[in-house]
């Protein structure tokens, strides 16, 4: 590849201690890479540790083994050339919508008399300019999340890091929001690392799908190319036969994974 | 239940209790008078009573100095508490140390300080002061410690994703939630800032509400202990309104949960 890449995850590790002397291993051994411009998802069954992968990608997380590398660089500390779109709120519920989105370039210093201007642009671009002057809990599911994207996307991050950031939504709310995604990624074409548990929505979405094996101790176990034209639209792709076909394939790799990562749940259920 | 009918309904509660007082403490039944007015005194000489603190302007000044106290109770009481919670909560080592103090401190009835405070700080405002001082501050102390603890660790993780200092966590994270949480209280802390004035006065003073209660108790006079708590009453409710209207404002970010917003 030509492209320099920018997230490199190298036999990378996770683990957490479990408070007495036991161990717990999340990931083991992830090797990922996500290309400029290139918008990879990272499809697994609950609890396989993708969440996790993407913590260590942002720096909020340190590697029990492995490395890190943002374009070409080790990474150490936060990863500031990334943003995060959580997939629980984290918008400021103190500040109004567009202070929300403000405060991403006031913290870089920028006066307030011109973040704000900038703000109302991006909430305009997201689609909620008529609400800048909504709190947080004024607003609904989705409009809360385009707030959080407009936040995300304000400081013109390099690269994005999503955390199943449609999963509380509803289905209809999901599609309009990844069709809204798209067309802002579109723009200029960000590194993307989008954790999903929805294969459809990742196929849809990405260049690139990645799956990982139940936990504990997951494992990248396939990685598939999406070749679908681009720009896509979410609800036309789905029509799509190549669509279908790709969809069938990985499927079946997924499906006995989500098996196994659904026994695991019951089972530690049964053990607590 | 439209307002005006809620509002007569809650009126004619009010009237019936007073006529029901007035009735069982004048006439007498089965020849036997139920609240003698020696003990329940009556409505009438109870409501004389308020005009004439109010027609001769003596009771201006007592509610002058029990508020003058209970806003500084207040204002030193949430400042201590604001500061130490925040402190307590950044430095869990220092929270750890001085805990079982705190517990100790604040398992002790206020009441019996006042004694002490008298000693300390003789009979004018400022023993009243720190009654008042030592129950709000527990209030806004446990609420910010609370406050700052709780900070939604998805919203911290976002304003590090942001790229906030310390120093920014401090101010657009830490501080308006912990805020908030002493929002939240505020209604019991200007409660107890009131209460810690009135007892306060009442221990031992020579001016306020709780001294005008305290005097009138002295000399039986029942009319004017109940005058007292009256004027209290209706003193306490003012200052709640006040509450509310500044709370309101401030955490307009608030979902109400009773839908008044």
């Amino acid at each position: 590849m030509t492209m320099p890449t920018a997230v490199a995850l190298e036999n990378a590790k996770v683990a957490f201690r479990l408070g007495d002397d036991r161990v717990y291993t999340a990931v083991e051994q992830a090797n990922l890479t996500v290309g400029q411009g290139e918008f990879v998802a990272i499809v697994g069954p609950t609890g396989c540790g993708k969440s996790t992968l993407l913590n260590v990608a942002a720096g909020l997380l340190k590697p029990a083994a492995g490395g890190v590398e943002i374009f070409g660089r080790p990474l150490a500390g936060l990863n500031r050339d990334a943003g995060y779109l959580f997939q629980a709120d984290a918008l400021f519920p103190w500040k109004t919508a567009i202070d929300n989105v403000a405060i991403g370039l006031e913290i870089k210093g920028t006066p307030r008399s011109e973040a704000l201007p900038r703000a109302q642009k991006w909430l305009t671009s997201v689609g909620l300019g008529a609400f800048a002057g909504r709190y947080p809990h004024m607003l609904s599911g989705g409009q809360r999340k385009r707030v959080a994207l407009a936040q995300v996307l304000i400081r013109d991050p390099k690269i994005l890091l999503m955390d199943e950031p449609f999963g509380p939504l509803d289905a209809q709310t999901r599609q309009v929001m990844g069709n809204l995604l798209l067309d802002l990624w579109n723009a200029d074409r960000k590194a993307v690392l989008f954790v999903t548990h929805d294969l459809e929505e990742a196929i849809a979405l990405a260049d690139r799908v990645v799956i990982m094996s139940a936990g504990p101790s997951s494992r990248i176990i396939g990685d598939w190319r999406v070749s679908l034209p681009r720009p896509r639209d979410i609800f036309e792709v789905r029509l799509d036969k190549e669509f279908h076909a790709l969809h069938r394939e990985i499927w079946g790799v997924l499906k006995d994974e989500v098996m196994k990562g659904y026994a695991q749940s019951t089972l530690a259920k049964e053990a607590v | 239940m439209s307002r005006v009918t809620l509002l007569g309904l809650q009126i004619l509660v009010a009237i019936v209790g007073i006529a029901l007082w007035q009735l069982l403490s004048t006439v007498p039944v089965f020849g036997k008078i139920l609240l003698p007015p020696f003990f329940f005194s009556n409505p009438v000489d109870v409501f004389a009573q308020i005009v004439k603190w109010f027609s001769s302007g003596v009771i201006w000044k007592h509610l002058g100095i029990t508020l003058t106290e209970s806003i500084l109770a207040f204002v030193i009481g949430s400042l201590g508490g604001v500061l130490i919670g925040f402190w307590f909560a950044r430095q869990p080592l220092v929270a750890a140390v001085f805990d079982p103090y705190v517990k100790m401190v604040n398992a002790l009835p206020r009441v019996v300080l006042a004694p002490i405070f008298a000693l300390w700080l003789g009979l004018g405002i400022w023993s009243k002061v720190a009654l008042g001082v030592t129950l709000v501050f527990f209030i806004v102390f446990f609420n910010v410690y609370q406050g700052v603890k709780e900070v939604s660790r998805t919203v911290l993780d976002n304003g590090r994703m942001l790229g906030m200092s310390e120093r920014q966590l401090m101010r657009h994270v830490y501080w308006p939630s912990a805020l908030s949480w002493m929002f939240s209280s505020l209604h019991t802390s200007v409660g107890f800032a009131v209460v810690g004035a009135v007892v306060g006065e009442y221990l031992g003073s020579a001016a306020g509400l709780g001294y005008l209660i305290q005097q009138a108790e002295g000399i039986f006079d029942v009319a004017g202990v109940f005058a007292g708590m009256f004027v209290l009453s209706a003193f306490v409710i003012l200052i709640d309104f006040g509450v509310t209207l500044v709370e309101r404002r401030l955490l307009v970010w608030r979902p109400t949960v009773d839908g008044r917003g």
